[in-house]
């Protein structure tokens, strides 16, 4: 796919990077010139994709996380949030709204909130090979709204 | 994440301020069910006016709150969300459970 500009992120999964990048992001997504609801939302997808690497990838070890933002072609942001950890069994489980494994702490409202905020996602992922989870936003012009 | 209360009544109001995620949220609930189990309050004011962010964290505390305010035969009202948490708020629809109000008016310390 033809992309305009990208970045790469890659940090170790520690709670305290969880603002870190969603903030990285928005800075990055700032070029397109979002509405300040756009870049809530995204900083919110970013968030929610993190947490879920930070808590059930990687349960007992430090492990890594990798996102990539790409802005493609008419102010489209894709990102890609990327982990090497214990993967998810059941994908379609997962993706249940108020479906958790992570307990009291987590409300299992995750990928509701990631589907919603953004126009696409993707969940790719297998046991002990962890997890990628794509998201497409379009960002609507600015000028097109006058 | 700071967490600023007052009592008064029965009415216990707990104010949140920055930013409620994951690594925020961490410690705001123990911090919240000490303050529950020492007032027992009737009523119970969530206040998100102080809150810059807001992910599914926040769904949790708030679902948590819900739960133990019914366990005592009390109520929560989650009140003055601004945009961005509202957007959650509405995402994830807990407006079902929760009564969420804009425009009240309650004195933290």
């Amino acid at each position: 796919m033809k992309y305009e500009n990208y970045i790469k992120l890659e940090f170790p999964a520690r709670s305290t990077n969880e603002s870190f990048a969603r903030g990285a992001i928005a800075c990055f997504a700032a070029q397109l010139d979002p509405t300040l609801e756009e870049l809530g939302d995204i900083r919110t997808a970013v968030s929610e994709a993190v947490t879920n690497a930070i808590v059930h990838a990687y349960p007992d070890e430090l492990g890594r996380i990798m996102i990539r933002a790409r802005i493609l072609e008419d102010n489209k942001l894709e990102l890609v949030v990327r982990d090497w950890g214990r993967g998810i069994e059941d994908i379609n489980k997962a993706m249940e709204p108020m479906f958790t494994t992570g307990g009291a702490e987590r409300s299992g409202m995750g990928f509701t909130i990631m589907e919603s905020f953004m126009d696409k996602l993707r969940v790719k992922s297998a046991p002990g090979r962890g997890t990628t989870v794509t998201m497409l936003r379009s960002i609507r012009c600015k000028k097109s709204l006058h | 994440m700071k967490i600023s209360t007052a009592y008064e009544n029965g009415r216990l109001t707990v104010r949140l301020s920055g930013e409620l995620d994951h690594h925020g949220a961490r410690g705001s609930m123990s911090e919240v069910d000490r303050l529950i189990d020492h007032r027992l309050p009737h009523d119970l004011f969530l206040d998100l006016s102080g809150l810059s962010f807001m992910d599914s964290s926040g769904i949790a505390l708030i679902l948590r709150i819900h739960k133990r305010m019914r366990e005592l035969d009390g109520r929560l009202w989650v009140i003055n969300p601004t945009a961005q948490p509202q957007r959650v708020i509405d995402a994830a629809g807990i407006d079902r459970l929760v009564p969420i109000s804009n425009g009240v008016r309650e004195v933290t310390t």
